[in-house]
């Protein structure tokens, strides 16, 4: 295991699994073909399988099957040849029918692994079983819910096919754990299962978590906590509750085997339910489907459409594109964020191909580029939002268009991130923006004074006569000038600038 | 009114009688008798007179749907019917209002049948003699005193009572043999995954299955072919064709092996079901059937792996009833105490006993030893009936160990479980069976001979019940309720 992270007690393993619910990307639900927006009105989203009426029965949804095979192959898994749905029975009103078709002796996979990279270090995180199951609807209290007169229930969720995978205790750090959800979130995100909305909920996080003297091999009494929606809430309330067990531990208590809700407001773990009240859940297998069988021949066609991975990805861009692998890692939190990163280098390259090297403008493209997006387009959209990056307002082809000006000193990096302002707001592509405004002209002080310095320096005659009160001089200055920028810096600039050089000389 | 479907339409095309008129015949006969019999929950008049007159239309213009346009038929009243309410007989879907239609519902529908109503059964289809409805007990016709079986007991009293055409039950372990055998007419369970059970209010999901009441044979193979095929809905709905059971009636049972079961004649059964139904088998071999004895003997372990599979799949499915959602809902401080209340009071003491034992045998530490174990038992009760039908083309055994019982007569719930002895290993193994009758006891109550064939070969089932019916004076044999 690795070490405790800082400000833990030396003196234990932190031994953590995960287990994450990911909402598929289907466009109905597990068991029937109603539509699964998000935030529709209550209870619009439903018909009489999903609202469990007497009489109704269940039919696998294939796309989810697909969803939760391709995912499986992506760590790795060995999908199972037949796998089969179980009823796992408690009472809960968001449950139409107090029981949820999930699985349970037979999951659709098992045995993966997901490859984390914690400070450089490398890690390969065992996933122990990959399976299918529905959610459950909401509650909505009047008021809290111990103070509520009445509840209400939305069973517009109710039905929507998840995929639960659990991985094996092997996360030695709630860093880790943090560092596991967010590979496991960018694979989901990659092969476009999942939209990986935390806050939406369609991606959700409990822990186990238990401590063992350093060094000894049996593992304590574990802890599941639950309510972790975010990745900062899996960080903190896993080191909320290593520090509470240590220091149970430490005090020669003994831990209970419970469930502990996060309060992510208030900022610790307390318990639910313990162990001796823990539920009976009475698996059994689902009498209304058939065992699945799953067709090799489809796993195969499955494995062939598999996307490049995030970290295989991550590592490419490395190599590929030199950048450094913190510029890596932030452009491939999404697969549509890393395909615009590649089709705007794709785009700028062709267009000035031989002068790359040449204009001293181009520098470091690919770095470019990086900068451009991470300092610029990262500033207005969320990287790991698949649907807002691809809809961004500027498209690859735009941003190619804009360093393109930079890079033949069209316009300065400076008036450049103004156009990519003007450009996000509406749509149009730089050279029309820079055209309409009449920003071709070399406007930018930055860039102007450099030319007007390096006029000044290669004509020292002039200068003299100008300090000698010949004030034409200047116009030949002007003049020298406006040649540089071929005739686009603009002369009223031009003007001032030689006025406030020459004056202080 | 004991005419059979096939006759009704007969006269229908010869324009003899219309569809409105026998609707209109049959639902003035339920206003006069029912009362007494007690078939019916819920008798749908209007929407009943309003179909009969489209089927008329249909009639008259020569264009009728098939051969069940204008059929007046009872559905069990565990078959979800839009805007028409479904009870289950239970006091816990006292109200409730399916918004959709059993695929069966939809099919005959889409038949041009001629929905009556639904009739009564023991609440949630658990009983065998239709005194567990949680609204009022179905007399048999044949003799007032007496229960109809169950738990479709409504349906089957429903045809032989002459008020319906003909009906549809549900069987999970007898519930449509049995009593078609306690009220004289023909009942048929098919193939599990014969008929789609979407909008069948679920028991035992493994074991369930729709099927037909009938007057004759010719009428069960009518209504079967009406509602038998694959279901998208249903995934355990089979994905196999259905052959046209009418033109496969009449080719008699010559040449056909049938095998006599050692295990279905027992001591303690009634002897006029015993005489009845070894005459029923002569009466088969002067057709030209072999007759071999075959043997069951796990039949003994089926009832006791059947009382741990029902309870357990329906303690699941009687999960939902919670006053959430629909049906009863018993006001409580909070949550618990409603869905307490709610289930205490909605459920009647049979429905509890069996969510008790189906929750025990599904609990940790306990499911090996019960579910587990029953499983088991039902493979093999189903290796031994593949074994038996690899030697014999069907199994000819009684129905049931006795006639018709009297009300309140099986107080103790045990030796109510014992009625269904004969026709449990049908639906643990799936196969499909007919009951038809063969006779009557010395009181002059109704017996049935049971017919049992391979899976999906119910044209070969309904055709050795035609072949013995036809040399058989019991069809058309009625009751007198007036």
């Amino acid at each position: 295991m690795a070490r405790a992270p800082p400000g833990f007690d030396v003196n234990y393993d932190v031994v953590i699994g995960l287990e994450v619910h990911a909402q598929l990307l289907t466009r109905s639900k597990m068991f029937c073909p109603c539509p699964t927006t998000f935030g529709a009105p209550p209870n619009s989203q439903t018909c009489p399988v999903c609202q469990g009426m007497p009489g109704v029965l269940p039919v696998v949804n294939r796309r989810a099957v697909e969803f939760g095979i391709r995912t499986a192959l992506a760590f790795n898994c060995r999908v199972n040849e037949a796998c089969r749905f179980a009823r796992k029975h408690y009472y809960y009103p968001d449950m139409p029918k107090n029981y949820q078709i999930s699985q349970y002796e037979e999951p659709l996979a098992e045995d993966g692994v997901l490859e984390i990279d914690l400070e450089g270090a490398r890690r390969a995180i065992g996933i122990q079983r990959l399976h299918l199951e529905e959610d459950v609807g909401k509650l909505l209290h009047e008021g809290t819910l111990e103070s509520a007169q009445a509840s209400l229930v939305d069973f517009n969720r109710a039905g929507v096919a998840l995929m639960e995978t659990v991985s094996r205790p092997e996360l030695g750090s709630p860093e880790e754990a943090a560092a596991y959800l967010k590979a496991f979130r960018a694979v989901l995100v990659f092969l476009g299962v999942c939209d990986g909305n935390m806050e939406e909920g369609s991606l959700r996080c409990d822990a186990n978590v238990s401590l063992r003297p350093r060094g000894t091999a049996a593992l304590g009494t574990k802890v599941e906590i639950k309510n972790l929606n975010s990745f900062r809430n899996v960080q903190r309330a896993l080191e909320f509750e290593v520090r509470r067990q240590a220091q149970a531990l430490d005090a020669g208590e003994r831990i209970v085997q419970e469930t502990r809700l996060w309060e992510a407001d208030r900022g610790y773990t307390r318990a639910m339910r313990s162990k001796e009240f823990a539920h009976d859940y009475r698996y059994f297998p689902e009498p209304d489907l058939v065992p699945l069988q799953i067709d090799r021949r489809w796993v195969e066609e499955i494995r062939a459409g598999l996307p490049e991975l995030p970290r295989a990805r991550r590592q490419r861009f490395v190599t590929q594109y030199g950048l450094p692998p913190y510029d890596a890692e932030v452009l491939t939190q999404s697969r549509a964020l890393a395909d615009y990163y590649e089709a705007t280098v794709r785009e700028l390259a062709p267009a000035s191909a031989g002068a790359a090297k040449a204009s001293a403008g181009a520098g470091d493209r690919p770095k470019v580029v990086s900068n451009w997006i991470m300092s610029e387009l990262l500033r207005v959209l969320p990287g790991d939002d698949e649907r807002a990056i691809q809809s961004s307002p500027v498209p690859p082809r735009h941003l190619a268009g804009l360093l393109r000006l930079i890079e033949d000193a069209t316009i300065s990096g400076k008036i450049a991130k103004d156009v990519f302002g003007k450009m996000l707001a509406s749509g149009e592509d730089a050279s029309t923006i820079v055209a309409r405004e009449g920003l071709t002209q070399v406007a930018d002080e930055a860039v102007l004074g450099g030319i007007v310095d390096s006029v000044m320096a290669a004509n020292p005659r002039a200068i003299e006569d100008f300090k000698r009160g010949k004030t034409v001089a200047k116009k030949s200055l002007v003049g020298q000038v406006m040649k540089a920028t071929g005739g686009k810096a603009n002369p009223t600039l031009v003007d001032r600038l030689l006025e406030d050089k020459l004056s202080k000389m | 009114m004991h005419q059979p479907i096939h006759e009704l339409t007969d006269a229908y095309r010869r324009g003899e009688l219309t569809p409105t008129a026998v609707a209109e015949a049959y639902l003035a006969r339920i206003g006069a008798l029912d009362g007494r019999v007690g078939a019916y929950l819920t008798v749908v008049r209007e929407q009943a007179l309003a179909t009969a007159r489209e089927s008329e239309h249909r009639w008259r213009a020569g264009k009728p749907l098939g051969p069940l346009d204008g059929v007046p038929l009872a559905l069990k009243d565990v078959l979800c019917t839009r805007g028409v309410r479904t009870t289950c007989g239970s006091k816990m879907l006292e109200t409730f209002v399916p918004p959709y239609d059993a695929t069966v519902v939809e099919r005959l529908r889409a038949a041009g049948a001629v929905i009556l109503g639904k009739t009564n059964m023991d609440e949630f289809a658990m009983g065998s003699s239709t005194e567990h409805s949680a609204f009022h007990p179905t007399r048999n016709p044949w003799d007032l005193a007496r229960v109809p079986g169950g738990s479709s007991g409504g349906s089957a009293a429903a045809v032989a009572g002459g008020l319906a055409a003909g009906a549809f039950g549900s069987d999970t372990g007898g519930s449509i043999r049995q009593p078609a055998a306690f009220c004289g007419v023909v009942g048929m369970k098919p193939t599990y995954g014969r008929v789609s059970r979407y909008g069948l209010v679920a028991l035992a999901s493994s074991l369930d299955q729709i099927g037909p009441f009938a007057q004759d044979v010719k009428d069960a193979a009518l209504l079967l072919g009406a509602v038998a095929g694959h279901d998208r809905r249903d995934s355990t709905s089979i994905a196999a064709p259905v052959p046209d059971y009418m033109a496969e009636l009449t080719k008699g049972v010559a040449g056909l092996t049938l095998g006599l079961p050692d295990e279905y004649f027992i001591d303690g059964m009634d002897p006029d079901v015993e005489r009845a139904v070894r005459e029923a088998i002569e009466v088969l071999k002067g057709l030209g059937a072999q007759v071999e004895r075959v043997s069951l003997p796990t039949t003994r372990h089926s009832l006791a792996a059947y009382y741990l599979i029902l309870p357990a799949e329906a303690s699941s499915n009687l999960a939902r009833y919670d006053g959430v959602k629909f049906g009863l809902r018993v006001p409580g401080r909070d949550l618990v105490e409603m869905e307490s209340r709610t289930r205490a009071a909605g459920f009647g003491a049979e429905v509890k006993r069996r969510i008790m034992l189906g929750t025990y045998a599904l609990s940790a530490g306990y499911y090996d030893a019960y579910y587990g174990k029953a499983q088991s038992v039902r493979t093999l009760v189903r290796r031994e009936f593949a074994a038996a039908f690899a030697r014999v083309d069907l199994i000819v055994a009684p129905t049931t160990p006795n006639v018709a019982f009297k009300h309140g007569e099986k107080e103790d719930p045990l030796s109510m479980y014992l009625n269904d002895i004969f026709t449990i290993p049908g639906n643990l193994s799936g196969i499909p069976g007919v009951s038809v009758p063969c006779g009557f006891s010395v009181a002059g109550l109704p017996i049935g001979l049971q017919v049992l064939g391979r899976p999906l070969d119910e044209a070969r089932v309904l055709r050795a019940a035609y072949a013995y019916e036809q040399a058989t004076p019991w069809r058309g044999r009625r009751p007198d309720l007036t």
